[in-house]
């Protein structure tokens, strides 16, 4: 579609694959796949699934994977245009007006002023206007209001903004663009038509397992295991705010530096406000988990 | 692009991988995908025509061999949210084995049944089953399925029920799924949920399959909820109109004060940005700054009727009670029949809406002895309870039909309520022709409130909502 784009494009399924655990993660069938078809038909992404499943950390990898620099917007709400597309610089228009000459007409003046050397682009603008194909995450596109994904719609399917004062930018090169919504609200038609879908959710197990492993190879493998088995213990309960993959991960870490060589229920209740952090979630958990470590339930798949 | 000339490529060559019903058209798969996504849209899946031109483009891209790929690509293009998702998932099942079943009916393909039904090792047969839905393998389940469905699934035995087969054969194979609680180490059989799920889905379509093949006939499609119980049918559908309804008006709710804020007259000018703003202009404040107007948020108080005369009304109010807690952080909500109980907690702690009304009826102490509605007693409870907290600030929204079964009506308490609150709103499920007729007695608190909406659909709801959220004042 757009020339010069290819160079970066992974040619299969297999190599996207790789290519993500080489740049540190691992993804799951579908969001190898799903990331290859966005390459190839050069359409935006819309992952959605619970906090903490590494949706942000899936575009960053692709960045890393592809070598494109990472163009990242987060949405909030009341984000408006001046803060995603692009704004004028009113300070530089100002002194350009004050050292004009007297004399020059206002017509060389305005046409003067309203180019691009006045124009400070937003990420948006940014991520179309660059020679480099870049990865555009728009992240947690679901704070923003319905008026901002109408405007994100220009952007999306034709990759073009228009500035009035200037014409239509276009896209030289096309960028991998991934939005990402923790799913507060429905997002309109118009947006998910433009895009493909991904639902990320919490990995099984034996995933959740290789990732530890994977960012932290130090810690015996015997420990890794039941980490994650209670890991996923924990977020079958019913909890405010169920442990993410990075916390495992970092749980994983702190028990590496803390030299500890058993999960057990001392060493749990020592540690476990870094993967449960709610007060009444943390009541819930020992109650329901610390208990178990004791009579030796958990952890039996890892030692057989 | 690469991909636009992807059905014509693919077409002539692989369309027939998954066949083609007795009645098809045009050969391929262009034409197979389009009845595919027909039937999607019939269930409920909006799919427009550029996702189908997505879809196409899509297959250009993959390997059609591996049926996981293909089915993903299609997911990925077709099913826009989860719910899409899950009922895609049941369409794709549903659809590829009847084209398969119907391509091999018409074609007069049969295979070999499996006759050695007998000498199969039982015994065997159920642990190497167990092995295979404990460690999750889909192929080894299906091919188990088979033979489980030889061995135990004879014609003799089969009641021509499928749903009733499946769920002798799993007796007999003593699948029993994990118990909640594990507190018997030494119980064999525990399986996990989700994969016995799966088995008896494989049991399904073998028997299914038999059953074609016996009859060389291809039954009429069923809906989806017999493939899976956990879809819901019925008047659960009607619950999700009203949910979507709210989930819209959730965002009307959520965006609509932006736009407000923009239009709204005498403003506060912020002298501070106003001063900083005029810099840029040599000190002439040309652009005048205001403060940002803050969205109020108000302290909503809400009391819902649950009693059994507005049995049906009450699944809508809860349901509107689930939708408004997710957009205001200062909403109390109350439930009550004959006494009233503050509900919040449930509704913060509980995601869905089907937990959120099972735990109201079992934990909320409502109900008291006789079952009927009394606003007499509710209203004096309440403002025990939240006396102090109302201020002018708050705004007190009830549902209910003020139908007092002939107690007391307590028509000054409510007064008292709603001249402490800001504002009282309510919203009578019943039309306003029947108000006032035998126990209703909406006439005696009308004049306390600041607005009374007949409100049972959707539609009225949110003229009330707009009312609410539209007017500034009000709130």
């Amino acid at each position: 579609m757009i020339a010069g784009s290819n160079d970066s494009n992974p040619a299969s399924l297999e190599e996207v694959r790789e290519g993500l655990a080489g740049a540190g993660y691992l993804p799951s069938e579908s969001a190898t796949l799903v990331s290859y078809l966005a390459y190839r038909l050069g359409k935006p992404v819309l992952v959605e699934g619970p906090a903490g499943v590494g949706k942000t950390e899936l575009a960053k990898a692709l960045s890393r994977f592809t070598g494109r620099s990472l163009v990242r917007l987060q949405c909030y709400e009341g984000l408006d245009e001046a803060k995603a597309l692009y704004e004028w610089n009113y300070r530089k228009q100002l002194l350009r007006i004050q050292t004009e000459a007297a004399g020059t007409g206002w017509e060389d003046v305005q046409e003067d002023i309203f180019s691009e050397d006045f124009l400070m682009a937003r990420p948006l603008l940014t991520a179309i206007s660059t020679t480099e194909p870049v990865v555009l995450l728009i992240d947690e596109i679901d704070k923003t209001d319905q008026e901002f994904e109408a405007m994100l719609l220009e952007v999306l399917s034709d990759f073009q903004i228009s500035i009035p004062e200037l014409g239509v930018v276009e896209a030289t090169t096309h960028p991998l663009v991934l939005l990402t919504s923790n799913n507060t609200r429905e997002l309109t038609e118009a947006l998910k038509r433009r895009c493909l879908y991904l639902w990320l959710d919490y990995p099984d197990a034996e995933r959740e397992l290789e990732i530890v492993r994977l960012h932290v190879p130090e810690l015996p493998e015997m420990l890794s295991r039941k980490l994650v088995e209670i890991v996923h213990m924990v977020r079958g309960l019913d909890l405010k705010k169920p442990p993410s993959i990075a916390e495992s991960i970092d749980w994983a870490r702190a028990l590496l530096l803390l030299g500890a060589s058993d999960i057990d229920r001392t060493t749990f209740e020592q540690t476990m406000s870094i993967v449960v952090k709610h007060r009444t979630d943390l009541d819930v958990v020992a109650e329901r988990v610390a208990v178990r470590l004791e009579d030796g339930v958990l952890g039996r798949a890892g030692q057989s | 692009m690469a991909s636009s000339d992807g059905p014509d490529r693919a077409s002539p060559g692989r369309g027939s991988l998954y066949g083609g019903l007795p009645d098809a058209g045009s050969p391929g798969l262009a034409p197979q995908l389009v009845r595919f996504i027909d039937e999607l849209r019939r269930e409920g899946v909006k799919v427009g025509s550029a996702e189908i031109l997505d879809a196409v483009g899509a297959l250009g891209e993959v390997s059609w061999t591996e049926r996981e790929d293909f089915r993903e690509t299609l997911a990925a293009t077709l099913a826009k949210s989860q719910e899409d998702r899950r009922i895609f998932e049941l369409v794709f099942d549903r659809f590829f084995f009847r084209a398969v079943e119907a391509e091999a009916v018409e074609k007069g393909l049969k295979e070999q049944r499996f006759q050695g039904g007998d000498r199969i090792d039982l015994e065997d047969l159920k642990a190497r089953i167990q092995e295979a839905i404990r460690q999750g393998r889909d192929g080894e389940m299906s091919d188990l399925a088979r033979l489980a469905v030889a061995a135990l699934g004879g014609q003799g035995e089969s009641s021509g029920v499928i749903g009733v087969d499946v769920q002798r054969i799993r007796r007999s194979l003593d699948l029993r799924q994990q118990s909640s609680r594990t507190d018997d180490p030494a119980m064999e059989v525990e399986l996990d949920r989700e994969n016995l799920r799966r088995f008896e889905q494989h049991l399904r379509r073998e028997l299914e399959r038999a059953l074609i093949h016996r009859t060389e006939s291809l039954p009429p499609a069923k809906p989806l909820a017999e493939y899976d119980r956990a879809l819901p049918g019925g008047p659960l559908q009607d619950l999700a109109q009203v949910h979507r309804v709210v989930a819209q008006l959730k965002r009307r709710i959520a965006t609509s004060g932006h736009e407000q804020r923009g239009r709204r007259r005498s403003r506060a000018i912020d002298m501070r940005r106003t001063m900083r703003a005029s810099l840029e202009t040599g000190g002439v404040p040309l652009r005048l700054r205001y403060r940002p107007k803050r969205p109020r948020r108000p302290e909503i108080y809400v009391l819902c009727d649950v009693s059994t005369s507005v049995t049906s009304a009450s699944v809508f109010f809860l349901s509107v009670l689930h939708a408004l807690h997710d957009t205001f952080r200062k909403l109390r909500s109350f439930a009550f029949v004959e006494r009233i109980d503050e509900v919040t907690s449930i509704f913060e702690r509980e995601r869905s809406f089907k937990a959120v009304s099972q735990k109201i009826a079992r934990e909320a102490g409502v109900a008291d002895v006789s079952g009927y509605t009394d606003y007499g007693r509710v209203w004096h409870e309440f403002l025990a309870r939240v006396s102090d907290d109302l201020d002018p600030r708050s705004t007190v929204i009830v549902l209910g039909d003020a139908r007092t079964n002939g107690r007391d009506p307590a028509a000054p308490i409510f007064g008292q309520v709603a001249a402490r609150a800001g504002r009282t709103f309510w919203l009578n499920p019943e039309p306003r022709l029947y108000w006032n007729y035998g126990d209703s007695v909406m006439a005696t608190y009308e004049p306390y409130c600041d607005g009374v909406f007949e409100c049972w659909t959707t539609k009225q709801l949110e003229q009330f909502v707009n009312v609410i959220a539209g007017s500034p004042e009000i709130v």
